[in-house]
């Protein structure tokens, strides 16, 4: 599956809801079931948010990135889930490359407080730096 | 859906007239009626505020204490009217004592700069606890600067701050101690005059942070003997930008000025510069004269309501608001039961940025976070809680979809 396919999706399953209150329990679902390693749960891999927390690791293997993550709020947890699901098993390049839009697509974009986004925001930008890295390596 | 503790037929005010001076409150958010539960942070303004403010503009727009013009003397004459009100609302000697700020934090800064410079390495300031930061931080910037030595008045299991552990920090190098009458995260209402005759008694002097009390009941600084009281014009009802320090006019005679420039002196040389008559000694620059007499409108809405009957109604509601949210499965509510205006809690294992996000979905404005108050957070081991706090708009159906929406929240955390 390719990133936007992965995003596609992902798109589809926000589709059919028209309340938000749906929205968000699909978001606190998967960030519920969202964990990370807890050897990764270090102040190293800590995104600091402005309420929530979110810790974010990454490997590399066979040319391929795998990401996990976790926070300590189900809302925060699940953006992290859908980005993990979205870009894991991707090269760095096409990491490096992706266009994020399903964000605006499922219109998380306007509802979540500026916080929320710019937390958001530090995920993908994360997640990104992990992909530069490892391409720098290549 | 949750019984007792309202009573129905309290009629000293009626709320949904009340609720008519307020336009916001007729507003939709997520296309759900606003159910504004964020009062502690800062209340919504009636329309007589509003007015009074556009009025200013339109038709009283001038400089104060300048001019010989008619304008400029109208408007000095609102401002000084405003000042009069304040005196009156907190029953201060005279004028001289009030003094304007930009709120509750500038007035607090004015005093730990000003007072603060009165002292020397050794001596010792004591704060409590439950402190927002606006009355903590700016005694740390203070310590730092000149040696003095910061203690703090810690609370009990329930948030209640007990004299007997402030007799024990006393002695004869504290100067100063800092105290909020109503806490703006438990909601705990502390005895400000036993705390001031004890704080006399070994030759301190009291300030009070009163933002969060100055609105919910009468406050009478004469009968509370307190040296110093701050609090902020948009937490009862008036603008944003407007605040008062109201200090007894023997101690702010012995304070140097706070910040120079206009208004605040008498004569300017280079040689020697001597400083205006109490409050302007303490007011450089152009003043907030809209800002002023907004606070004005406000004070004057707030009166003839009766402040009293404000806080028998809003008593009313939070005892209600309490009881209801003590029958939800896994609450952790902080602070006392017996309170003013704030109910801050945690809902099992639900971060309250969560609770806070699907609760705003829900129409709900709430506060989530550490309110400003780290060490209260600290003293609990949370890293934050939902606050919700009232003012007397707010009705006991709001209370009710407040508690309904909570649940629905907890049943979408499974
Ligand atoms: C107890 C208390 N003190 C101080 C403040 C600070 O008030 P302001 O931000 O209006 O200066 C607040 C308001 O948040 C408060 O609740």
């Amino acid at each position: 599956m390719t990133i936007n396919e992965a995003q596609d999706n992902i798109i589809a399953d926000f589709e059919g809801l028209d309340d938000w209150l749906d929205k968000y329990q699909l978001i606190i679902d998967r960030g519920m079931a969202q964990k990370i390693d807890p050897q990764y749960k270090t102040p190293q891999h800590l995104i600091e948010g402005c309420q929530s927390k979110v810790w974010i690791h990454a490997d590399y293997a066979d040319g391929k990135v795998t990401y996990q993550a976790e926070s300590n709020t189900e809302i925060a947890g699940g953006i992290a889930a859908m980005l993990v699901e979205i870009l894991s098993g991707h090269t760095p390049r096409e990491i490096m490359d992706a266009d994020l839009y399903f964000i605006d697509r499922i219109g998380l974009k306007e509802h979540l407080s500026p916080t929320r986004s710019n937390g958001m925001l530090a995920m993908m930008k994360q997640m990104k730096l992990y992909a530069i890295a490892f391409n720098s390596v290549n | 859906m949750c019984e007792g503790g309202f009573n129905q037929s309290y009629d000293m005010l009626d709320i949904n007239k009340i609720r008519e001076d307020f336009p916001i409150l007729g507003d939709t958010v997520y296309n759900r009626p606003l159910v504004y539960l964020d009062n502690a942070a800062t209340t919504q303004k009636p329309r007589q505020v509003v007015e009074c403010i556009s009025q200013c503009y339109y038709h009283r727009n001038a400089n104060v204490h300048r001019g010989v013009h008619y304008l400029s003397q109208e408007a000095t004459e609102a401002h000084e009217q405003a000042r009069e009100s304040v005196r009156s609302f907190i029953n201060a000697r005279s004028t001289s004592e009030i003094v304007f700020t930009r709120g509750t934090t500038e007035s607090i800064n004015l005093v730990a700069s000003s007072f603060g410079e009165t002292l020397k390495e050794g001596d010792e300031v004591i704060v409590s606890q439950m402190e927002h930061h606006s009355d903590i931080v700016p005694w740390q910037l203070l310590a730092s600067r000149r040696g003095i030595r910061l203690k703090v008045w810690k609370f009990d299991a329930d948030g209640v701050l007990h004299v007997d552990d402030l007799k024990a920090l006393l002695s004869d190098r504290v100067r100063l101690v800092a105290v909020a009458q109503a806490s703006n995260t438990l909601g705990t209402v502390n005895p400000i005059k036993e705390i001031a005759t004890v704080v006399h008694g070994a030759g301190a002097l009291l300030l009070v942070d009163g933002a969060q009390s100055v609105p919910h009941f009468p406050v009478d600084v004469r009968d509370l003997d307190c040296d110093f009281l701050a609090f902020s014009g948009h937490k009862i009802y008036g603008p944003t930008g407007i605040g008062v320090l109201y200090g007894k006019e023997q101690v702010l005679e012995r304070m140097p000025p706070y910040q120079g420039g206009g208004e605040m002196i008498d004569h300017v040389t280079f040689e020697k510069t001597t400083f205006n008559v109490l409050p302007y000694k303490f007011e450089a620059g152009t003043p907030d004269f809209i800002g002023s007499a907004a606070l004005k409108a406000a004070l004057d809405y707030v009166s003839a309501l009766g402040i009293e009957n404000v806080a028998a109604y809003e008593s009313q509601l939070v005892d209600y608001m309490i009881g209801c949210l003590a029958e939800i499965p896994q609450i952790r509510i902080f602070g006392p039961r017996q309170r003013i205006g704030v109910a801050s809690f945690l809902v099992g294992e639900i971060h309250p940025y969560d609770l806070g996000t699907i609760l705003d979905h829900l129409g709900i404005a709430v506060r989530t976070g550490h309110h400003c108050a780290q060490p209260t957070m600290d003293a609990f081991k949370v890293d934050g809680m939902v606050r919700a706090s009232v003012a007397v708009y707010n009705t006991k159906e709001e209370i009710d979809t407040l508690i309904e929406s909570i649940m629905r929240a907890m049943r979408m955390f499974h």
